[in-house]
């Protein structure tokens, strides 16, 4: 009986850490500078907090006996799906001329799209 | 002690709820509200997923999927649209 209130308590740390990581995702979602920065901060971390969280609850139901393939299947549908997500907007914002921060060093995506212009022509 | 933990795990995701709210009112061009509105998504399924913890219902994983799907898929539309100015492209004919 302990073991299994051991093993409760492990998945709620899980989903608290889950939680800590989507909130310092969310400080870097008000901070950074730009579109492209805070994609960085949004993907990563928030993925990554969902994971915790959902696999936290996989684990908590699974001790209660519980073993459900939706959730199975919404673990994997959402790391799968999260990155290509971001993915898109980031290239849809690129597309759509959205400024990169002052702070910007190097661009060499603009370089490239320039060169394949030039060889379409 | 296990419901103060997700209690504590539920505030601190209304933190970050609310900042997701910030950036969609204020994100200066449109690509930042799609990517606030995504975040919101994602953190809607974990606070689904916690309060299925909390009272202890296997019912709510239903709308974890769905939640996910429905949220992948619009932001996808929403980022064609601001590309390419239709959602669904058809071939031209010539």
């Amino acid at each position: 009986m302990s073991a299994n209130n051991l093993i409760e308590l492990l998945s709620v740390f899980l989903i608290l850490i889950g939680t800590i990581f989507s909130f310092l995702s969310s400080f870097g979602l008000i901070r950074l500078p730009d579109v492209y920065t805070r994609s960085h901060a949004a993907s990563k971390s928030s993925t990554m907090g969902v994971l915790f969280i959902l696999v936290g609850t996989f684990v908590f139901f699974i001790v209660e006996g519980f073993f459900n393939i939706r959730l199975f299947l919404g673990i994997f549908f959402v790391f799968l799906t999260s990155p290509v997500a971001s993915h898109v907007i980031v290239r849809s914002a690129y597309r759509s001329k959205v400024k990169l921060a002052d702070v910007t060093i190097q661009d060499e995506l603009k370089d490239a799209l320039e060169r394949e212009k030039l060889e379409v022509k | 002690m296990i419901n103060n933990l997700l209690v504590c795990s539920l505030i601190l995701l209304i933190l970050s709820i609310l900042a997701n709210i910030y950036r969609l009112v204020k994100g200066p061009s449109a690509p930042d509200r799609i990517q606030a509105l995504d975040a919101l998504g994602i953190n809607m399924i974990a606070g689904v997923a916690i309060f299925s913890v909390l009272l202890r219902n296997t019912g709510f994983f239903e709308v974890i999927l769905l939640i996910g799907i429905l949220s992948f898929i619009g932001t996808i539309a929403f980022a064609r649209f601001i590309e390419r100015g239709v959602v669904i492209e058809r071939k031209q004919s010539d």
